[in-house]
């Protein structure tokens, strides 16, 4: 068998398989951040939060209705998405213009009330939720057994991504929007109503994450807590890709996962290590990360 | 009152040198510190500090006329936090007994705190078998269970029955080493061979690597050695990538009642675990987890129980001794069996291992299961003194000899 790295090519195909996979949800996640911060400068640290509810919502909505995972995959996020714009109308606006760090403070303060007051009702211990039929089963592929549910989470993932990236760095709606953050009484001059659009903007942001939820639901274990493990990592990827720059995310994410995929062969203990090792470095080198702009 | 206050005092003058022999504050203070709301708060947190207080309430909610009092805290799993919150305990709130403790790492750091100090740490929720080994103190006590007798029942179980070659996926921490030298002990001394392992950080939500590169390893048995989360999410994953569909037994190394509970019998029938404790496996035990079952809404673990024991002993120890010193009261315990619904003939030994029968069980068919907690049969009661590490093995500096 060939090997590269002492890793017979075999094992190394399917872990950057994987590796694509895990970053299609880091991708989402930090996608939604990277939009909310880059459009309307605010840190979301309620993020983390916003995915877990996607989870949540998509299992509650089955245990006590019945919804199926094909309705749930768009009224999770739908729900979600509501809230998270009645937190902004009703709480971020009120700090608007001010300093990043009251944003910051804000949502992580918004998040751990959510996330406590769903560890009171539902525990840690996660919440069962099964596999959709149809994804029962796998590609047996020659390097690995490629379960149906993980081929078709990247390939909404990216589509998803794509779909965000074109609209807003490429049609009218995007231009309002990256207009409107920019100079809102000029726009506003304009006769666009900016507070909606900015509601809406992060009512989107919070959207994604919601999806990236309701995605994960099948396949890890739903609990109240974990959204708050993958917080600080997709923070990092973020700041990797270049706050704020919304292909630079995509990619950054996508990227990641892959390393730490490589990491958990190589040398597994560092694996939840890595991310921040590559942030580092990539602060050291380019402070404004991989994709943004010099400020 | 007088009564009892009576034979307390009677008590208290036959104990020789009986100048130590009272209780500090008049007040018996407890500190719980357990996982509150992280990966473990489930299988003790909030729901054993009810274990811990319907303990109280049973013991009459005094001890000799003396005050009982609970303070409580969040041990974050975090080692450094729980050693300031513990520190602070003992030096400002002058706490005599610590209950709860977890996460191995937290109860390695915070039985250093209580050495030497005037407290003792019941440990009922932690899994190192090091505690009570190299880990050792004069001011503590492992009550429920350790990684011994988890490789001991399950793993053997498992060897014996053909599974000779293993792969063990482990939580990078003190817990999960320490089950990983047991567990490869056990294999070893059966017959076994562990052809690899992979060190996972705690915690880990994505399994998909470890699980692709288990499958690679061709390997017999896929053994986890992790926890809570971390086990939920291997096995929902090893379902997903048909681990047991290509012939692997996956052997679930450490898994607690609220862990099945959250998988279910359809995900996790047929799977064999080692447990201290089930609810229903007496009359005492069923009846007591009637009640608890009442006020936390939930059945109970067996760390719940355990929670529930210790301190019932715990109490008995300074009521009988009339003194909440450490020394004094941990002396008490290792002199008295322990019959009661968590255990017969449980003893306490000189390091602090308190050992009683363990028991090999098998999670329920959906069919077999007639309610959403009736989880568990029994298969083989594995007795006390073939279940834990024999004095003989060890390390401990409290073990004369040693």
């Amino acid at each position: 068998m060939t090997e590269i790295l002492g890793i017979p090519t075999a094992v190394l195909s399917g872990q950057l398989l994987l590796g694509i996979i895990n970053g299609s949800f880091y991708a989402l996640l930090s996608l939604g951040l990277a939009v909310i911060f880059g459009l309307l400068k605010i840190i979301n640290f309620a993020h983390g939060a916003m995915y877990m509810l996607g989870a949540m919502v998509t299992v509650i909505m089955f245990d006590v209705m019945g919804v199926n995972y094909w309705v749930a995959l768009f009224v999770a996020p739908l729900i979600v998405g509501c809230f998270g714009m009645a937190i902004e109308y009703f709480l971020l606006r009120r700090i608007g213009g001010q300093d990043h760090i009251y944003s910051l403070l804000l949502t992580f303060g918004v998040a751990l009330m959510i996330q406590g007051i769903l560890t009171n009702i539902y525990g840690v211990s996660g919440m069962r939720y099964a596999m959709p039929e149809v994804f029962r089963g796998g590609f047996r592929l020659d390097f690995m057994y490629l379960p149906y549910y993980r081929a078709w989470v990247i390939c909404v993932a990216l589509v998803v991504c794509f779909g965000t990236w074109f609209v807003i760095e490429k049609t009218k709606l995007g231009a309002y929007l990256r207009a409107g953050t920019e100079d809102s009484q000029l726009m506003q001059g304009f006769g666009i109503n900016v507070p909606l659009l900015i509601s809406l903007t992060y009512g989107f942001g919070v959207m994604l994450a919601a999806f990236a939820g309701v995605l994960a639901a099948p396949i890890y274990s739903v609990n109240p807590v974990m959204g708050s493990n993958i917080l600080i990592v997709v923070f990092a990827v973020v700041v990797i890709g270049g706050m704020g720059s919304i292909a630079g995310a995509i990619i950054s994410g996508l990227l990641m996962g892959v390393i730490e995929g490589l990491t958990k062969v190589v040398y597994p203990e560092f694996s939840s290590a890595v991310i921040f090792l590559v942030m580092v470095i990539v602060l050291l080198i380019r402070p404004s990360g991989l994709f943004g702009k010099e400020a | 009152m007088t009564k009892k206050l009576l034979t307390s005092a009677i008590a208290s003058a036959l104990l020789v040198g009986g100048a130590q022999a009272e209780i500090s504050d008049n007040t018996v203070k407890i500190g719980y510190l357990a996982d509150m709301s992280g990966t473990y708060r489930d299988i003790a947190g909030p729901t054993g500090q009810i274990a811990l207080e319907m303990a109280i309430e049973d013991f009459g909610g005094k001890v000799n006329g003396a005050n009982i009092e609970v303070l409580s805290a969040d041990d974050r799993n975090n080692p450094d936090s729980s050693s300031s919150t513990v520190r602070r305990w003992l030096e400002d709130d002058k706490v005599d007994m610590v209950a709860g403790l977890v996460a191995s790492s937290v109860t390695i750091a915070v039985t250093k705190l209580l050495d030497g100090s005037n407290a003792l740490g019941l440990v009922s929720g932690s899994a190192a078998s090091s505690i009570s080994n190299e880990h050792c103190t004069p001011n503590h006590i492992h009550y429920v269970y350790d990684t011994y007798p988890l490789a001991n029942g399950t793993a053997k179980a498992v060897v014996q029955e053909g599974g000779k070659s293993w792969y063990i996926l482990t939580a990078d921490y003190a817990f999960g080493h320490a089950l990983e030298g047991d567990v490869t002990r056990v294999v070893e001394e059966n017959g076994g061979e562990v052809i690899g392992t992979s060190r996972h950080p705690f915690p880990t939500s994505d399994f998909s690597s470890y699980i692709l590169q288990a499958q690679s390893s061709g390997a017999d048995v896929v053994a986890l050695a992790n926890a809570g989360a971390d086990t939920t999410n291997a096995i929902t994953t090893a379902g997903e990538f048909g681990v047991t569909q290509s012939g692997q037994t996956i052997a679930a190394l450490l898994l607690f009642l609220t862990d099945v509970h959250a998988l279910g019998a359809r995900t996790a029938q047929g799977i064999q675990l080692t447990t201290g404790w089930y609810w229903d496996m007496n009359e005492e035990a069923r009846a007591w987890s009637d009640r608890y079952m009442e006020r936390a809404g939930v059945r109970p673990t067996m760390v719940h129980a355990g929670i529930y024991s210790s301190a019932i002993q715990y109490l008995t120890a300074v009521q009988e001794t009339g003194s909440d010193s450490a020394d004094v009261v941990r002396k008490r315990m290792v002199d008295t069996p322990i019959n009661d619904m968590f255990a017969s003939n449980g003893r306490i030994r000189e390091d602090g291992r308190m050992v009683h029968d363990m028991y090999l069980a098998e999670v329920k068919t959906p069919e077999e299961s007639e309610n959403e907690w009736d989880l568990y049969k029994i298969l083989r009661t594995i007795p006390a003194d073939e279940a834990f590490r024999p004095l003989s093995e060890s390390k401990c500096k409290l073990v004369s000899g040693n």
